[in-house]
């Protein structure tokens, strides 16, 4: 096992940059979720780790040993991918074994591995079967088994359970967190969804157009987003964001927004009078008042789930959601005046985005 | 409900139609292999008033036959193992790696089916000549290798486009060489594509007239369909023994395209659904 450490990469495809100097450095063991939108370049990073892409500049060590120009086959990885690139023409068994084949590996030792994999993998039964013949969420167990009895330095999940289906989805998610607390080896996990990556990482890194906007467990990106790139996409139902101007006077501080909406600030909130300032709010973080300022609009849409309950507010000329615990009676239509809880408000600056307590 | 009865009826119809026309010269040519000339021409199209084997001894005792029939099989495999093996090398490099000239080699292929070898039968002449490779079966097989390839690499490189690069990754990253990933994993995975070069290039490899017309003038070296015509006299020729000899020269062909047909199949609807 080993960590893994990129420094300073950058990726081009001709005059194109797509990575723009990453540094992350993943400890031995850790469980590292790369995440962010499509096209953010999350794949390209796992891709260059694996060396099946090239690195335009920096470093990525792994184990501490430099492996810029280190094949594949030689930077002892195991990767899993979206697609599960199971080879057809092979038996499950062959499909796990054919890594230590290539290595000589000894027979009983093969098939010692390759049976403990099925083993914790559930796949004791369909080891003669061909990848045709098996379900989605099979093929994906072997597509993991592989990477097991390799037993690497580092796993790579390459957006492993994205071809599955929704409930499938989520017991893998859990197989997969299983899996890692039980061998420890370091893996690093790339997926665009926010949920798997809060559920499943240790840490995570959160990407967008070739940078790291944020580096950190799941609930400090939570809690303390570095802006609002992050505030919006960790966390579902997504964080409000209310744009408006920031007013002083004395040790109060006032948002003022579009539609008349006033909210109180606590007088310690950084920025200066007149400055350009968003207000981030999480759902849950709203409570309802009588009157007083707050953000004032009404209810547009009432979504209850049971355990809780969704509004969608018309107010500040544009769509705040809320989300209740408790029961209340919800009208649409209605008017209703919602205050962030002052404790866990957000303020980022509108202009650069940056949150303005993090500075 | 009438209407689309009347259709698969008419379709029906039609595909039984098509198939009597197919079949037609082969059953004739199978009917006519058991006669004597004479009956041939007093009764072509009924069956043989005796089912005798008078020709196809006569063929292959009688003449030259068997010398041309294993010049064709020579010829025909050699050339298709190397149209096969060259296509899939040259198939494999142009598919799965990206580099400077790709495209114009690929083209350059492609440019091949566009231009009838025959056209170029005079400047073929004389290189084959220079070459010392006239009159020979080298010759031949080199001249086929040639014109299969274009076909061949376009078929080919064509599927080999269509499988997905994860398995090539995930095959790097599990130890093998590039060699490896070409053998066990990429190849093994081309078969129907192969099936369909061999048999779309070994079919006319093993009719052809032309070529071995030009280039072969020894008879000891003449292939099947270039021997066949020793029977067709000037002034007479024996049509139950030239009927026996095509029997015998359409069967190899057909007892492959049989035991392929469902790899070939497989290979024409590739990629036709999920």
């Amino acid at each position: 096992m080993a960590g893994v450490v990129v420094t300073n990469v950058e990726k081009a495809f001709g005059s194109t940059k797509v990575i723009h100097g990453i540094n992350v450095d993943i400890t031995d063991g850790e469980f590292v979720v790369l995440v962010g939108p499509s096209g953010c370049g999350k794949s390209t990073l796992l891709r260059m780790i694996a060396g099946l892409e090239e690195i335009t500049g920096g470093v990525i060590k792994i184990g501490g040993r430099e492996v810029n120009h280190v094949p594949p086959k030689d930077r002892d990885v195991a990767m899993v991918f979206q697609n599960y690139a199971l080879y057809p023409h092979m038996t499950v068994y062959d499909n796990m074994a054919f890594s230590l084949k290539l290595r000589k590996a000894d027979k009983s030792l093969i098939e010692e591995r390759v049976r403990k994999a099925a083993d914790i993998l559930n796949l004791s039964q369909l080891l003669q079967r061909y990848p045709r013949q098996l379900s989605g969420g099979q093929r994906q167990r072997v597509a993991m088994g592989r990477a097991i009895v390799r037993d690497p330095q580092v796993f790579l999940f390459d957006e492993p359970l994205s071809n599955l289906d929704a409930k499938l989805r989520v017991a893998m998610r859990t197989e997969i967190k299983a899996l890692h607390q039980r061998l420890k080896t370091t893996t690093v996990y790339v997926t665009h969804d926010q949920v798997e990556a809060m559920t499943m990482a240790d840490r995570i890194v959160v990407m967008h157009d070739g940078i790291v906007e944020q580096i950190g467990t799941p609930l400090e990106l939570y809690d303390h987003p570095a802006n609002m790139f992050v505030a919006g996409f960790i966390g579902s139902p997504a964080m409000n964001f209310i744009p408006g101007t920031l007013r002083r006077t004395g040790g109060a501080a006032v948002l003022e927004a579009a539609g008349g909406v006033r909210v109180t600030l606590p007088g310690s909130v950084p920025g200066s009078d007149g400055q350009k300032v968003t207000l981030g709010t999480r759902p849950e973080h709203l409570s309802i008042e009588a009157d007083g300022d707050g953000i004032r609009g009404s209810i547009l849409v009432v979504e209850p789930t049971g355990a809780e309950t969704q509004i969608v507010v018309e107010a500040a000329e544009q769509q705040v959601v809320a989300v209740f615990s408790e029961r209340h009676h919800f009208q649409p239509g209605a008017p209703i005046i919602l205050r962030p809880r002052p404790e866990a408000m957000h303020l980022f600056d509108t202009a650069s985005g940056r949150h303005l307590a993090s500075r | 409900m009438g209407g689309e009865r009347a259709k698969i009826v008419f379709i029906q119809l039609l595909l039984a139609f098509n198939t009597l026309l197919m079949l037609y010269p082969i059953v004739a040519m199978l009917l006519s292999a058991f006669k004597p000339t004479a009956e041939i021409y007093a009764t072509p199209f009924a069956l043989p008033q005796e089912w005798r084997l008078d020709n196809f001894a006569q063929i292959w005792t009688g003449t030259n036959f068997p010398r041309y029939l294993l010049n064709s099989a020579i010829i025909t495999a050699t050339s298709t193992a190397s149209i096969l093996i060259f296509g899939t090398m040259a198939a494999y490099g142009l598919a799965r790696y990206q580099f400077r000239g790709n495209e114009v080699i690929y083209l350059f292929f492609l440019s091949g089916l566009m231009v009838p070898l025959k056209l170029a039968i005079i400047p073929l002449f004389i290189q084959l000549r220079d070459l010392d490779l006239l009159d020979s079966r080298l010759g031949m097989v080199c001249v086929y290798t040639a014109m299969g390839l274009p076909s061949a690499v376009f078929i080919l490189t064509g599927f080999l486009r269509s499988l997905p690069g994860e398995l090539e990754q995930s095959a790097r990253i599990d130890g093998a060489s590039e060699a490896r990933i070409m053998w066990s994993i990429m190849l093994p995975l081309t078969r129907p594509a192969l099936v369909i070069a061999g048999i779309h290039n070994a079919v006319p490899i093993w009719n052809d007239f032309f070529f071995p017309l030009v280039f072969i003038q020894s008879d000891p070296l003449k292939t099947l369909p270039q021997g066949l015509t020793v029977f067709m006299g000037e002034y007479n020729t024996d049509w139950g023994v030239l009927f026996a000899g095509l029997t015998i020269a359409a069967l190899p062909i057909t007892i492959i395209y049989i035991v392929l047909s469902k790899q070939f199949i497989a290979g024409m609807t590739h990629g036709a659904i999920k």
